[in-house]
C-alpha cells in the first residue's frame, strides 16, 4: 500500500483525526481513488461477490448460534426449533445453508477466472496462494458446519472425513481419536466442531484482508494480462467499480435468494432430515455438491492412503501453480492452446463433480480414474510444457490500446495507430 | 571461528527455556481434545447371547461404535476356513485378544467358531458394513465398496485391514464382556 496520503482534508476535525490515525486516507486511497484497469469484465466481480457471501454467512451464522444447541441429544431438535419456532428462523437457516453453496459458486468462478486470465503469475503469487488458503479454510468451515444439524449425512460425513486422517501411517488412529475426543464421532466431536465452525470464518476474514492487501500492491490483473502502464489504462475504483460490483451483487442475489425462497432444500440431501444414528450408515453417502470433485478423486484411487494423498494433492497443486505454468503470457485470450486446455479442465472438473455424486462402482470408477489422471496431467505436465511449445498471439501494447481497438468499431487500424490521441 | 561468548550462551539458554516453556504451556490445550475420563469410563459392556439364533446377528453399541455379534452357521465357518491365507490382502488376524501379527486364519478371528465378534466399522473410512452381502457372503460396505468374507476379513475394495476384533471374554457359554 502507498505511504502517507498527500491529500489535504478541508475539514479540520477530519484532518486532526487522519493525521493521528490515517483511516480516512486509507479508505480514500484503497477504495475510492484506487487505480483499477478500465477493461475489467464481469468475471472480475466475483471477488466482491464472494466477500459479500462471507459477510452474509458471518451475520446469519452469529444469529443462528443464539438458538442452536451443540449437544448430540439436542442439536437436531434445536435446528427444527429454529425452523419452526424462532422468528424468521426458517429464513436465517435457509440463508446460511444456501449461502454456503453460493459462497462456493462465487469462489469457484473467481478461481477459474484467475486460471483463465493467468492472475496467479508474477507478481501475484502470494495473492493467489492466500486465495488457495482461503479455499482450504472455507472447506474446513463448511464441513464442520454441515455436521452441526446432526442428521444422518452430518454424522456419516463427519465419520468418513475424520477417518481420512487414519490413513496416516503409525500415528493416524491416535490423531483420529484426538479429533473425535472419543472412540467414535460423538458429543465431544460435535461440541468442538461448533467451536471451530464459529472461529474459522473470522480466520477467513483475516486472510481475506491479507488477500486484498496483496491485491492492492501490484493492482488488478485484467483481461489482456498486460500490466497497467499509464494512468490512461485505469479508472478510479469508485464510482466505476463500486457500481459495477454492486450491479453484479444484485444479480447474484436474485439467484441466491431465488434458491432461499423457492428451492431451499434443492442443494441439500434429504437424509440429513433423519436424526444421526451411529448404528446405520445411509446406503449412499455423498458430501455437499461443492466437495464432490474432491470426493471423486478420493474414491478413484483404490488405495486408502493414496486416495487421501491424491485428494489433498488436488488442492496442493494449486499452491505451486505459479511455478508450474512456464508461459510468460498471462491471459488465455492470447494463448490459443492454453485456452483449449482450460476449457477441457473445466469440463473435467464438472465431470468429477458428477462422478463424485454417483456410487463408486463399475464405469463410474473407471471414468473417475481417467478424469483424476487428467486433472493432475493438466497441472503437472501440460502447463509446464505448454509454455515452451505454444506460440502466443501478439499482445496489445497497452490496456488502453486494446480497449480503443475494440471500441473503435469500423476503424480499428486508425485507433491502434494513434492510441494516445484518444481519451 | 571465534570463541563463544557469554552472550552466545545466554542467547541459546534463553531460547531453549523459551521453547520448553512454550511447549509445556501448549500441551494442555492440545491434550484437552483427547478422549476424556467420562468417555474412557464407558469402556466395557456385557452382552447376553441367549437370544441370538444360528444364522442371525445383533449389533450392540460399544464406545460409540457398533459391534457385530454373529452366530455363524456351519456353512459360513466352513467357507471361512477353506480360504487359503495367500488370498487375503490383510494376513494379520487384527484380533485384540491375540498378540499382534498372528495370521488371519478363521481360528484366530473367532475364539469359539460359532461366535464372530467384531467392530462393525469399515477399516476404510468408518462406515457400518451391511451383513450377508457382497461377493464373499460376509459384509459389504456401501460407502466405497469394500467386501468382507464370513470371518470379517477384507477380500476386495479399498479397505486396508480386516474388521477389528475387540477385546472380549466369555463370562459363560451365553454371555460375553466386550472391552
Amino acid at each position: 500500500m502507498a505511504g502517507h496520503s498527500t491529500y489535504h482534508f478541508k475539514n479540520p476535525v477530519v484532518r486532526w483525526f487522519d493525521s493521528r490515525l490515517p483511516l480516512i486516507s486509507l479508505v480514500r486511497e484503497q477504495l475510492h481513488e484506487f487505480p483499477t484497469p478500465k477493461n475489467l469484465n464481469y468475471w472480475w466481480t466475483f471477488g466482491g461477490i464472494a466477500a459479500i457471501c462471507l459477510v452474509v454467512q458471518l451475520v446469519s451464522g452469529i444469529v443462528l448460534a443464539m438458538h442452536y444447541t451443540p449437544h448430540v441429544d439436542m442439536a437436531f431438535n434445536s435446528v427444527e426449533h429454529i425452523m419452526r419456532d424462532v422468528n424468521y428462523g426458517w429464513f436465517l437457516r435457509y440463508l446460511h445453508a444456501n449461502g454456503a453453496s453460493f459462497f462456493f459458486i462465487a469462489v469457484y468462478i473467481h478461481i477459474f477466472r484467475g486460471l483463465y486470465y493467468g492472475s496467479y503469475k508474477a507478481p501475484r503469487e502470494i495473492l493467489w496462494m492466500l486465495g488457495v488458503l482461503i479455499l482450504l479454510a472455507m472447506m474446513a468451515t463448511a464441513f464442520m458446519g454441515y455436521v452441526l444439524p446432526w442428521g444422518q449425512m452430518s454424522f456419516w460425513g463427519a465419520t468418513v472425513i475424520t477417518n481420512l486422517f487414519s490413513a496416516i501411517p503409525i500415528v493416524g488412529p491416535t490423531i483420529v481419536e484426538w479429533l473425535w475426543g472419543g472412540f467414535a464421532v460423538g458429543n465431544p466431536t460435535l461440541n468442538r466442531f461448533f467451536s471451530l465452525h464459529y472461529l474459522l470464518p473470522f480466520v477467513i476474514f483475516a486472510i481475506v484482508v491479507l488477500h486484498v492487501w496483496a491485491l492492492h500492491v501490484p493492482g488488478n490483473n485484467n483481461p489482456t494480462g498486460v500490466e497497467v502502464k499509464t494512468g490512461k489504462d485505469t479508472l478510479p475504483f469508485h464510482p466505476y467499480y463500486t457500481i459495477k460490483d454492486l450491479f453484479a451483487i444484485v444479480v447474484f442475489m436474485l439467484f441466491f435468494l431465488g434458491f432461499v425462497f423457492y428451492a431451499p432444500n434443492m442443494l441439500g440431501h434429504p437424509d440429513n432430515y433423519i436424526p444421526a444414528n451411529p448404528m446405520v450408515t445411509p446406503a449412499h453417502i455423498v458430501p455437499e455438491w461443492y466437495f464432490l470433485p474432491f470426493y471423486a478423486i478420493l474414491r478413484a484411487i483404490p488405495d486408502k492412503l493414496g486416495g487421501v494423498l491424491a485428494m489433498f494433492a488436488s488442492i496442493g497443486v494449486l499452491f505451486i501453480l505459479p511455478w508450474l505454468d512456464t508461459s510468460k503470457v498471462r491471459s488465455a485470450t492470447f494463448r490459443p492452446l492454453y485456452k483449449q486446455f482450460f476449457w477441457v479442465l473445466v469440463l473435467v472438473c464438472v465431470g468429477l463433480t458428477y462422478l463424485g455424486g454417483k456410487p463408486a462402482e463399475g464405469g463410474y470408477v473407471i471414468a473417475a480414474r481417467i478424469l483424476t489422471g487428467y486433472y493432475f496431467l493438466h497441472f503437472l505436465v501440460i502447463l509446464p510444457l505448454l509454455g515452451l511449445f505454444e506460440t502466443p498471439k501478439p499482445l496489445p501494447a497497452s490496456i488502453s490500446e486494446s480497449v480503443l481497438k475494440k471500441g473503435g468499431g469500423g476503424k480499428p487500424a486508425e485507433a491502434a495507430a494513434a492510441p494516445e490521441s484518444r481519451g | 571461528m571465534s570463541e563463544p561468548t557469554r552472550r552466545d550462551f545466554l542467547y541459546i539458554a534463553t531460547a531453549a527455556v523459551g521453547v520448553v516453556g512454550t511447549a509445556a504451556a501448549v500441551w494442555p490445550f492440545v491434550d484437552q481434545m483427547n478422549p476424556d475420563a467420562s468417555v474412557q469410563a464407558l469402556a466395557s459392556i456385557e452382552v447376553n447371547l441367549d437370544a441370538i439364533e444360528e444364522g442371525s446377528a445383533i449389533t450392540v453399541l460399544w464406545r460409540g461404535k457398533p459391534v457385530f455379534i454373529r452366530h455363524r452357521t456351519q456353512k459360513e465357518i466352513d467357507e471361512a476356513r477353506a480360504v487359503p491365507l495367500d488370498d487375503l490382502p490383510d494376513q494379520n488376524s487384527e484380533n485384540a485378544n491375540l498378540p499382534a501379527g498372528t495370521p488371519a486364519t478363521d481360528e484366530n478371528r473367532a475364539e469359539k467358531p460359532e461366535w464372530l465378534v467384531m467392530i462393525g466399522v469399515c477399516t476404510h473410512l468408518g462406515c457400518v458394513p451391511l451383513g450377508q452381502q457382497g461377493d464373499f457372503g460376509g459384509w459389504f460396505c456401501p460407502c466405497h465398496g469394500s467386501h468382507y468374507d464370513t470371518a470379517g476379513r477384507i477380500r476386495k475394495g479399498p479397505a486396508p485391514r480386516n474388521l477389528d476384533v475387540p477385546q472380549y471374554t466369555f463370562l459363560s457359554d451365553t454371555a460375553i464382556r466386550i472391552g
